[in-house]
């Protein structure tokens, strides 16, 4: 069986970056395999711009700020196999993969980092009762037949769901001819960026409709009108209904880690993130598969992926070299009041860098709270926020110095109101 | 001028074709939709009756359990799954277990066999995940699983092979009686044959009253249903009913063929015969109803739902016979739940009539067997690769839930009876029907079918026929 040190899992913004940092760290033996026609994942699809403003102070679109990267791997002589799908990942790091000139192939990894990203919500899963006709569209599929093919799945568009794909979208369809009617939204807030609903729904004049949904769909062959409700207490509240004529109905309700291959692998899946559960080294519940990116846990911004791809890389070298310490005290970091979950889970402070950065979510909209990280009882960070909101990744920062003077049982972090 | 001329190519159309096939006779199948397996015959609960659940003497019992055990053989020669996973009817109320006697004994009557009256403990070890009110259940080793897609497309791509004439996008609009035989008007043009064969589902009675003044009526009877994904796939082992209580008729709980778990159906007359819409408080019903008999069932591990319409007959009875006001014009109408089970005995009964009427005699060179679709995803690492070798487009995958390769995709659109959209591809192959829900894969199989079929385009390409497209122009056309 053909050996490799790091095979790396997807193409996409997270490989990339894994990939770069691994070579960068003194790793020759690096392998991406990408099931797409070409390097950049789903940033090739996502021509308007907004990306890089950490990374390259600049604004990009998806396809330039993956070139950046793709560019690198290119000058880097980094291997990679495109078209090429990974079928399985065993416990033991045997990858299985495929692809049309090579067939059906196993590499035995020393070190495997999951970088594979993640897909839409679909409809069936959201449960929404009507007809099955055509012209019901994930945002993402519709933003392929449009930025890509060039083609239009519908002239007049309802949206629901408004996660950051569906926002886009409805620019995107409205600058490409169509009539964008309304965007419903289950919650009482928006799962996107506050940029996004600015820039893609006011300036565009779409309405939308917060905690509002599609609670039926019309049309046998094509999709001919959906009516949308308001919703309390998760119910549709009757009387609130209101039909719009439309051909097409785009859905962009939430993004899914894509972690089939980690359940074949047995690796530990988190029911929150329904990602990896990962240590202070990105590292999963098997020793040498990292993770990251949205297969890891779902990003508002590329940069944070690439950022977060980039200690993988690191990480996934430093464990070939044997150079883990082999802590003997793991650290687990609780989230509650508001905090989802944290990425990642827990802590090995011997084996951490000297700084360690913390990415979490919240679940609803809070205004004027402090985020707060408690080292046992001790408060360590008491940060004031004006608004913390589910569609904004939050981060802090923890150091290796103040976890190993204080040598806590539990890192808390938490939303205080004073 | 044809000898008989099927209209439907549901299940009990193609049996029909198929054992008709049989005869040196020649025959067409008038289909209204782009393809096979369109309506009844698509959307139902995927199994194989053991046949103790239809009235001692009907010709519902009678062919239930003819068809059932004529499953293996069948499933054999289509080269197509079926499995013989067992059904309890779980009782949940002391009170209640005469219902349970009462099947035991028609089963027993209607010839089903294997029958037994388990109790608690033994059903609990047998479905660990049965509901703790269960008393004990009526166990029917005989019933199965089936895949309705490829039952049916098997067995009209048999009957094709045999020389039977698939026409679709055929709605008959008109049946005339001229003298010795009929004259059938379609939008695709007038057919004439010596016998008609109604085998029309949901719209048998617009047939058949197109020939008969004793009109007749069908019923639309809508059941709705939760797909759940393959990780709830082993939640039970067997097809669980319920024995209906005081509350009513529960949902069964089964696994699919392919490894999903199926839950449903409600039962709703409607008008509509295309109302096939799902509906909030079919849904709720679906949900409520799954944990009378299955505990802990994983409702957020729905991937889908849908809704399919039974062709009811007001009699609750299949009508298999010719109109007594118009010759040699057939009705195989009211073939309801357990239609899906009857189907091969229906088209045994069905040709025999032919065979009788015509006076054919069985050609000697009629193939019963039919093979599949190559299914890389059952051989070997050797097999696989040198399948690849051959035709790389095997080692391309396409559909990533259901790891579906475009070799296989490619084989739908020049088989016999080809695929001609998104859900005729995805009936055949699966592509599209895993937990993603074709999000991935649909614009893919759009250009394989673009690509592969010479009348098809991005911008007629469709999900099922008719006007179902996807694409509506290009990018700023409308600016």
């Amino acid at each position: 069986m053909k050996k490799v040190n790091v095979v790396i899992i997807g193409g996409g913004p997270a490989g990339l970056a894994a990939a770069l940092s691994a070579k960068e760290a003194g790793e020759t033996d690096i392998l991406i395999l990408e099931r797409d026609t070409k390097l950049g994942g789903i940033l090739n699809q996502c021509i308007h711009n907004g990306f890089g403003l950490h990374t390259f102070k600049e604004e990009l679109t998806g396809p330039e700020y993956a070139s950046r990267f793709i560019e690198k791997v290119k000058e880097q002589k980094i291997p990679y196999k495109l078209n090429t799908m990974v079928m399985d990942i065993s416990s033991d790091k045997v990858v299985t993969a495929m692809n049309s000139k090579e067939g059906l192939f196993q590499i035995q990894a020393k070190a495997i980092i999951l970088a594979m990203g993640c897909r839409e919500r679909p409809r069936g899963a959201l449960n929404i009762p009507g007809y099955r006709p055509a012209g019901i569209y994930s945002a993402g599929t519709a933003q392929k037949l449009v930025n890509i093919d060039g083609l239009m799945p519908g002239k007049e568009v309802v949206i629901l769901g408004s996660g950051d794909i569906g926002l886009i979208m409805a620019r995107r369809m409205t600058l490409e001819g169509a009539k964008v009617k309304v965007v419903a939204e289950l919650m009482p807030y928006s799962g996107g960026l506050k940029r996004n609903i600015v820039q893609c729904l006011d300036d565009f004049g779409i309405p939308l409709k917060l905690s509002h949904t599609v609670v039926d769909i019309e049309g046998k062959e094509r999709v001919e009108a959906v009516t949308i409700a308001e919703v309390k207490d998760g119910k549709p509240v009757p009387g609130t209904e209101e039909r719009y004529t439309c051909d097409t109905l785009l859905l962009s309700c939430g993004l899914i880690p894509e972690n089939e291959l980690s359940n074949q692998a047995g690796i530990e899946i988190s029911p929150i993130t329904k990602g990896p559960k990962v240590n202070e080294s990105l590292e999963t519940t098997i020793d040498g598969v990292f993770a990251c990116g949205n297969v890891l846990h779902v990003h508002d911004l590329v940069d944070f992926v690439s950022q977060e791809a980039k200690q993988a890389g690191k990480n996934a070298v430093k464990y070939l070299k044997d150079q883990e310490v082999k802590a003997t005290k793991t650290i687990p970091i609780q989230t509650d009041n508001g905090v989802r979950y944290s990425v990642p889970f827990v802590v090995r402070p011997e084996d951490m860098d000297d700084l360690l950065t913390v990415r979490f979510r919240v679940g609803g909209v809070y205004k004027d709270h402090f985020i707060s990280v408690y080292l046992d009882d001790e408060r360590i960070l008491h940060k004031p926020s004006k608004i913390l909101a589910p569609g904004e990744m939050e981060q802090i920062i923890l150091t290796k110095k103040k976890l190993m003077e204080v040598d806590p049982s539990t890192i808390r972090i938490t939303l205080e109101d004073k | 001028m044809y000898d008989v001329i099927i209209i439907g190519a549901g299940v009990s159309g193609s049996a029909i074709a198929r054992e008709c096939s049989r005869y040196p006779l020649k025959i067409a199948v008038l289909e209204k939709c782009e393809d096979v397996c369109c309506g009844t015959s698509k959307a139902n609960s995927a199994i194989i009756h053991a046949g103790y659940d239809a009235k001692e003497g009907t010709l519902m019992a009678k062919l239930n359990v003819e068809g059932n055990a004529m499953m293996d053989e069948l499933a054999k020669d289509l080269d197509i799954p079926f499995k013989r996973i067992g059904s309890f009817v779980v009782c949940t109320d002391e009170e209640n277990r005469d219902g349970l006697t009462t099947l035991y004994n028609r089963g027993v009557t209607n010839g089903v066999p294997g029958l037994r009256i388990v109790e608690r403990d033994e059903l609990k070890e047998m479905e660990p995940n049965i509901s703790d009110e269960a008393v004990a259940a009526l166990y029917a080793p005989s019933a199965g699983i089936v895949c309705p897609f490829e039952l049916n497309l098997a067995m009209a791509e048999n009957a094709a092979e045999n020389g039977v004439e698939f026409y679709f996008d055929s709605p008959v609009e008109e049946i005339k009686k001229i003298e010795d035989h009929y004259e059938i008007h379609t939008p695709k043009g007038i057919f004439n044959t010596k016998y008609v064969i109604n085998a029309a589902g949901v719209y048998a009675d617009t047939i058949h009253n197109m020939v008969s003044e004793d009109k007749m009526e069908i019923i639309p009877r809508k059941g709705e249903y939760y797909l759940l994904d393959k990780s709830a796939g082993k939640h039970v082992a067997h097809t669980i009913f319920q024995l209906p209580t005081k509350m009513g008729k529960g949902v069964l709980v089964t696994p699919t063929v392919h490894g999903n778990m199926l839950v449903g159906p409600t039962s709703m007359d409607i008008e509509d015969k295309e109302g096939v819409n799902t509906t909030r408080k079919g849904l709720d019903e679906v949900a409520m109803k799954s944990s009378m008999a299955v505990k802990n069932l994983p409702m957020r591990d729905v991937i889908t739902s849908f809704a399919g319409l039974r062709a009811h007959h007001p009699d609750h009875e299949f009508i298999i016979e010719e109109v007594k006001d118009a010759p040699n014009f057939i009705d195989v109408a009211g073939i309801e739940s357990p239609g899906l089970s009857s189907c091969p005995a229906i088209g045994v009964m069905v040709a025999k009539m032919i065979q009788e009427k015509t006076g054919s005699v069985e050609k000697p060179d009629f193939k019963k067997t039919r093979k599949g679709l190559i299914k890389p995803s059952e051989m070997t690492l050797e097999e696989r690769n040198e399948l690849i070798k051959k035709d790389p487009r095997y080692g391309t995958i396409i559909c990533r839930c259901e790891m579906v390769t475009e070799g296989e995709i490619v084989e739908t659109l020049h088989r016999v009876i080809p695929a001609r959209s998104l859900d005729g591809v995805k009936r055949r192959t699966r592509a599209g029907m895993g937990r993603c829900q074709a999000g991935f894969c649909s614009p893919r199989v759009m250009e394989i079918l673009s690509n592969e079929v010479s009348d098809i385009d991005m911008y007629n390409v469709s999900k099922s026929g008719g006007h179902s497209n996807f694409i509506v122009g290009n990018d700023k056309e409308d600016l």
